[in-house]
């Protein structure tokens, strides 16, 4: 199905990842969203109270992050597409609502312009510091999936994208925006409606009294209803059953948590989404995301001019990690180069996935400003010598 | 005289009341003597009164032994996280207004963990009907003191009384500007019943404080007797005092418990408050959200 022209404003815009990635919601269908104020996120929910009047759907600046990561949720269960935005700290405190959403199968997209940490940090400077956290950061097993723009053009198309994830595997979507992304200026083009693919909700076909809230499809995911539909559906994070009751016993739980872990896990083949550059010959493969994507592209153009045979590979969704891919790679090439506004995040995935096939390199950065190209360049001439 | 004639087929006999519960789940997890059942049954007396459209109407606990009351009735119910039933009421309630949404949880999840989104959520006057069962304890985790508890009562983390002061929760729903404030015991079933037909008519935040025995945890702790000794001291120490001054109903141990209707007014509900506004701010361009079109 295609966007509702109600939300889009087709044309050409200059704008910053953070209005770009709001339009990107508005354009997926996002009719709620609830925020609290977070440097460097909150023009995102600044441009969706200031747009949805017209559009024709609900912003609430709720109390703080914790009650704005489960309003979210309520909406969800009354049939919206929803999303909150926050940053660094803000999403630390709602990690209990993310379990949530996974334990429930509830679809929503969470909103992370990342700053410098750990606690207040580095409120107006960019980090990458945050991957494994939306990771592994709410207690249990789960999976999710996080989608990482590095440009306002992305924050639009992959927050389209973002929605259309949550929508079809019923999980929590984390959009993986840093300061640099959310606060740079540039050219953001917006298609018209009909251009812009967004998945609707999964709802039953199926009968109340015939409908199961828990039983999973083909692909593990459930059907969908919502409330006031007449379906009397039971939504509990309590482990539970295929009627969505509590069940507390060990079959219960294996049935259930392994289900939401291989909902995505068996689907990590449609979730790879990367953007590969000179990798056909290549003996170094710079791996990065996010903002620093686009300082390694930098380095890896000025070492292919000094006759360095090495590629990039840019994740644009970094969880699910592209396994599969990482391995074949690891097969032929020398080393891996990972730069990342962290102090050593998804390089543990590479070097997981390497298992000790290739050099894997980490070229860390605490946050606070983006990498200097010659920091990545350096490393990929020493590792290709 | 065969045997053929003596078989009669008997009525089977059911309380009209079991088609609001979902009999898959019950029994239910509750101790004997605990008041919650009673709290749930008053509420389902209203609803059949009523004639209640049930799929209208929406049920969100938080965590303890109040929050699972949503799972035992038979609507769309939520189970939520603890402390946060009241967001995600809010979050429901908004995302479709056409929804009737109960809040029924304990006076520690709403109180102490949940207190902040209590206040603001009264502030705004969202749309919401929060029911409180208040036992002046934690009793799904085995008796801790809660911000209801009353000064010099016995608890296992006050093991030598509590020296802490209570909320007195009518007056905090007064001040925070709820619409309707009332507190009745499991007691008085036929008050607390009329209460919830009045809680699920208001429009705006509405709060009912109900008292209930924790015969298990705050009773036993406190050499209070069973159940049925809190039943008799609920009668014996209650007294009806309908729009008594919220300031003046504070409880205290085992001391007497001010029951009635203290708060019954009218306040624009946050929804309504925004449509309004919108509508005098973008004039004919705006479309009032959450309202219904006769087409």
């Amino acid at each position: 199905m295609h966007a509702d022209p109600k939300g889009v404003l087709t044309g050409l815009h200059f704008i910053d990842g953070d209005h770009a990635a709001c339009e990107g919601a508005i354009a997926a269908g996002c009719r709620f969203a609830a925020g609290y104020p977070i440097t460097p996120s909150t023009e995102v929910v600044e441009r969706f109270a200031a747009r949805i009047p017209l559009v024709g759907g609900v912003f609430i600046q709720m109390e703080d992050e914790i009650a704005s990561s489960i309003a979210i949720l309520g909406a969800a269960w009354a049939g919206h597409k929803v999303m909150t935005v926050t940053s660094g700290p803000g999403l630390s405190l709602m990690m209990e609502h993310i379990g949530y959403a996974a334990m429930t199968e509830t679809p929503c997209v969470f909103v992370d312009v990342q700053r410098g940490g750990p606690s207040t940090g580095l409120p107006t400077l960019p980090a990458q510091a945050d991957m494994m956290q939306v990771r592994w950061g709410s207690h249990g097993d789960y999976g999710i999936i996080a989608l990482s723009p590095n440009s306002p053009q992305e924050c639009f198309d992959l927050m389209v994208k973002a929605f259309n994830l949550a929508e079809l595997y019923r999980c929590p979507v984390f959009f993986m925006m840093d300061e640099v992304v959310g606060h740079m200026t540039e050219r953001v083009a917006i298609p018209k409606p009909e251009e812009i693919e967004v998945v609707p909700r999964r709802f039953t076909a199926r009968k109340p009294g015939e409908y199961k809230a828990y039983e999973p499809g083909e692909d593990l995911v459930p059907e969908m209803v919502k409330a006031g539909d007449g379906y009397r559906i039971h939504v509990t994070g309590l482990t539970h059953d295929e009627r969505g009751y509590p069940a507390m016993n060990p079959q219960a739980q294996d049935r259930l948590v392994r289900r939401l872990v291989e909902k995505i896990r068996a689907n990590a083949h449609k979730l790879v989404d990367v953007r590969q550059e000179h990798l056909e010959d290549a003996e170094v493969v710079v791996v990065s995301y996010g903002i620093t994507s686009r300082i390694a592209a930098a380095a890896v153009e000025e070492a292919r001019h000094a006759g360095v045979k090495v590629g990039h590979l840019r994740l644009v969704i970094v969880w699910p990690f592209p396994e599969a891919l990482v391995a074949q790679l690891a097969q032929r090439v020398k080393a891996f180069v990972v730069p990342e506004l962290n102090l050593g995040q998804m390089v543990r995935e590479v070097e997981r996935v390497v298992a000790g096939k290739a050099q894997v390199v980490s070229v860390p950065h605490a946050g606070g400003t983006v990498h200097q190209v010659e920091d990545i360049l350096a490393r990929i001439l020493e590792v290709a010598r | 005289m065969s045997t053929a004639a003596l078989e009669v087929t008997l009525p089977t006999l059911q309380n009209p009341l079991y088609r609001y519960l979902r009999q898959d789940r019950i029994p239910h997890i509750w101790c004997p003597g605990c008041g919650i059942g009673t709290a749930l049954n008053a509420f389902i007396r209203a609803l059949d009164e009523m004639q209640f459209d049930l799929d209208k109407l929406a049920v969100v606990s938080g965590i303890g032994c109040s929050g699972r009351v949503a799972g035992y009735l038979n609507v769309d119910s939520f189970h939520t996280t603890h402390g946060r039933a009241i967001p995600f009421a809010t979050g429901l309630k908004l995302g479709n207004p056409e929804l009737k949404v109960v809040v029924f949880s304990g006076d520690g999840d709403l109180f102490a963990i949940g207190g902040n989104h209590f206040i603001h959520a009264a502030r705004r006057n969202m749309d919401l009907f929060v029911v409180c069962i208040n036992n002046f304890t934690y009793g799904m985790t085995g008796g801790q003191v809660a911000p209801t508890t009353p000064l010099g009562a016995t608890q296992t983390t006050m093991p030598y009384g509590n020296f802490e002061p209570a909320f007195n929760l009518p007056q905090l729903a007064d001040s925070c500007g709820a619409v309707y404030v009332a507190r009745w015991t499991v007691y008085h079933v036929r008050q607390l019943a009329k209460a919830f037909k009045e809680g699920l008519s208001k429009k705006g935040f509405a709060f009912l404080e109900v008292l209930s025995p924790c015969p298990t945890l705050y009773s036993r702790r406190n050499r209070l007797g069973d159940g049925v000794d809190q039943l008799k001291y609920y009668k014996e120490k209650s007294v009806v005092k309908n729009g008594a001054d919220t300031r003046e109903v504070e409880l205290t141990f085992q001391g007497e418990i001010v029951v009635g209707k203290f708060v019954d007014r009218e306040r624009p509900t946050w929804l309504d408050a925004m449509n309004e506004h919108f509508a005098q701010r973008f004039g004919e361009r705006y479309t009032p959200y959450g309202v219904r079109h006769e087409d």
